[in-house]
């Protein structure tokens, strides 16, 4: 019988061989199991009730400190030192220290502990980020984590697939970002709630991984379990010679059923932006107005990566900050930083006037390096704007690429690249 | 067992930082987290709210991150279940892990007013506002969610298993 992607990933990862279908309840076996700073001390918690002494694998369970990480207080110093003292006590072969982590969805494709073909679950909820290598990924809470940790193994629901057909050529300064904001604005913040997101079609095959893992990663703005990009000649490329495990791809059968087929005309697509406070409230930012603000952040798992630094590169790079902006560029991963670094773009950026930090989740989730007084915006290519997101609940967070990000923080207003680079 | 309290309606999507602003994420018992429920879209909530009330809201009730926190401080702060037309899918299997009762029920999440009295029948589903005088019949859990629930969550679900060597 004919599948779709999704479900022949949860097929493949039954302890029996077998065809599964939409609806069902299964327990499958994981092949990493992901959690940070946040989620793990109650994951940890919840695992030594469970009477077992070791992790089901000390190569596959993965903690990163990115959150709260370098400790902002005594409080996210503890939930460090707990995470910290439980990987060293298991001997986590994959636990990453301040130094040499990254925000984890950029640290674990980067660092080859995802491959295609995957089973990867994680205590946060843009796991579903590695989609975008073919993987199927999907967040957790803390709860789900510890008994995965333990078994290796978790129960979930074979969710149907909404199959999104991307048309056409993309214009300039259109990426990832702009591809899944557009959407979400389409079916709304719930419009794939309980399913998976199959995204094909000519416009996602011209995207870099990068952009590719941008679009994954926000599929759970949608309520989606997993976002999913089959793997083709780019993914390969991006793969080989990192994954430390081998892979194996599975493709989507030409016939499978689908919960909704929805046909996009890409090469239709502006730059968008998301007003507050929810990502679904996307426009192309010429439909913006005038929307002054007070901050910009570049980073976060959503469009910390290399790819994105360029983009802001070629439009902040010679310019200048606006006096009322404040500009924060965080790499999402110490690779990201020291390619950057090398590459010039992080001389240009504080050149321009920028604030460029240490990876950390950091703003994003208004933790720390940048939080939001009472009555600030910001342009954020993070990937949430809900209500207090980043500070003080009247504040107000504008979410956008990278080119609409370093575009706005050059003009001090929400604003497009092309109003920059004409 | 019967569940009976106050209703605190609220709207469609209410997400994660809504329930408990990431601010203090640094903190993870239900204790600590119950002052802070509701912060910031309702500040009398966690102060006014009685052991026993039933949240009531909308569609996508949960939606944002898989913070384990968000159900913990509605537990925390005393709420005995949540009503709603729709779950995010996370918080879904958060509260079911925790041992947060939560019903899909869309005729009473529609009926309830702030501060009618609900009473809820876990077992059967039934949920009957004692205010308006109506009575609905919430969705079921599927029967491998019935084990988890009535072994108290999943931990406790999962250890009985371990331990049996399944
Ligand atoms: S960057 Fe933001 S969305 Fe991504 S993992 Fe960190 S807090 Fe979550």
């Amino acid at each position: 019988m004919s599948h779709t992607l999704a479900e022949k990933l949860i097929a493949a990862h039954l302890p029996e061989e077998r065809e599964v279908w939409p609806g069902e309840l299964v327990e499958v076996m994981v092949d990493l199991v992901l959690s940070n700073d946040i989620t793990a001390p109650i994951a940890i918690r919840e695992f030594e009730k469970l009477g077992v002494e070791r992790v089901f694998d000390p190569e596959r369970v993965v903690m990163v400190p990115d959150h709260f990480a370098p400790a902002k207080d005594i409080e996210s110093a503890e939930q460090c030192r707990a995470m910290r003292q439980f990987a060293r006590r298991q001997g986590m072969t994959n636990y990453r220290e301040v130094g040499r982590m990254g925000i984890e969805h950029v640290l674990l494709p980067e660092q080859g502990m995802v491959a295609p073909g995957e089973m990867i679950v994680g205590a946060d909820s843009h796991t579903c980020t590695y989609g975008a290598l073919g993987a199927f990924a999907t967040g957790m809470g803390s709860t789900d984590i510890a008994v995965a940790m333990a078994t290796g193994r978790i129960w979930m629901r074979v969710p149907e697939t909404i199959r999104i057909v991307y048309h056409g050529r993309l214009q300039r300064w259109v990426g990832g970002k702009d591809l899944i904001l557009y959407t979400i604005g389409q079916i709304g913040v719930s419009g794939a709630r309980y399913k998976a997101i199959e995204f094909v079609g000519p416009a996602i095959e011209s995207l870099s991984m990068d952009g590719r893992l941008t679009m994954a990663n926000m599929a759970i703005e949608a309520g989606a379990k997993v976002g999913l990009i089959e793997v083709d000649d780019t993914t390969r490329e991006y793969v080989d010679g990192r994954a430390m495990r081998p892979y194996q791809v599975y493709q989507a059968d030409a016939d499978a059923t689908y919960a909704q087929v929805i046909e996009i005309d890409a090469s239709q697509i502006e730059p968008q932006v998301a007003f507050p406070h929810l990502p679904e409230n996307a426009r192309p930012v010429s439909e913006a107005g005038n929307v002054p603000i007070d901050q910009v952040v570049i980073g976060s798992c959503t469009n910390g990566r290399l790819d994105d630094l360029r983009v802001v590169d070629d439009i902040l790079g010679g310019l200048q900050v606006h006096p009322d902006v404040r500009c924060i560029i965080i790499p999402g991963s110490q690779q990201v930083y020291l390619d950057a670094m090398r590459e010039g773009l992080l001389d240009d950026f504080v050149e321009a006037g920028a604030a460029v930090s240490t990876p950390t989740c950091g703003p994003c989730l208004g933790g720390h390096m940048g939080v939001l007084a009472s009555g600030e915006r910001a342009v954020s290519t993070t990937n949430r704007n809900f209500r207090g997101r980043m500070g003080h609940p009247e504040s107000e967070v504008y979410l956008a690429g990278p080119a609409v990000a370093a575009a706005s923080a050059v003009l001090g207003r929400v604003a497009g690249p092309q109003e920059v680079m004409s | 067992m019967k569940l009976r309290g106050q209703v605190w309606k609220y709207g469609d999507n209410v997400d994660t930082d809504a329930i408990i602003p990431a601010r203090f994420l640094n903190l993870s018992t239900p204790g600590e987290l119950a002052p802070h429920c509701m912060e910031d879209v309702d500040p009398s909530f966690a102060s006014t709210v009685k052991s026993g009330d039933v949240i009531v809201a909308g569609e996508n009730f949960g939606c944002g991150s898989s913070r384990e926190h968000a159900p913990l401080a509605i537990r925390g702060a005393g709420v005995s279940c949540i009503v709603a037309r729709s779950f995010a899918r996370i918080f879904y299997r958060n509260a079911i892990n925790v041992g947060l009762p939560i019903l899909e029920c869309p005729a009473a999440a529609g009926d309830a007013e702030r501060g009618h009295e609900l009473e809820v029948a876990l077992e059967t589903g039934e949920v009957r506002n004692l205010t308006t005088g109506r009575v609905f019949q919430a969705e079921g859990y599927p029967p491998f969610m019935m084990e988890i629930i009535d072994a108290g969550g999943l931990v406790p679900y999962t250890r009985g298993r371990i331990e049996a060597g399944s």
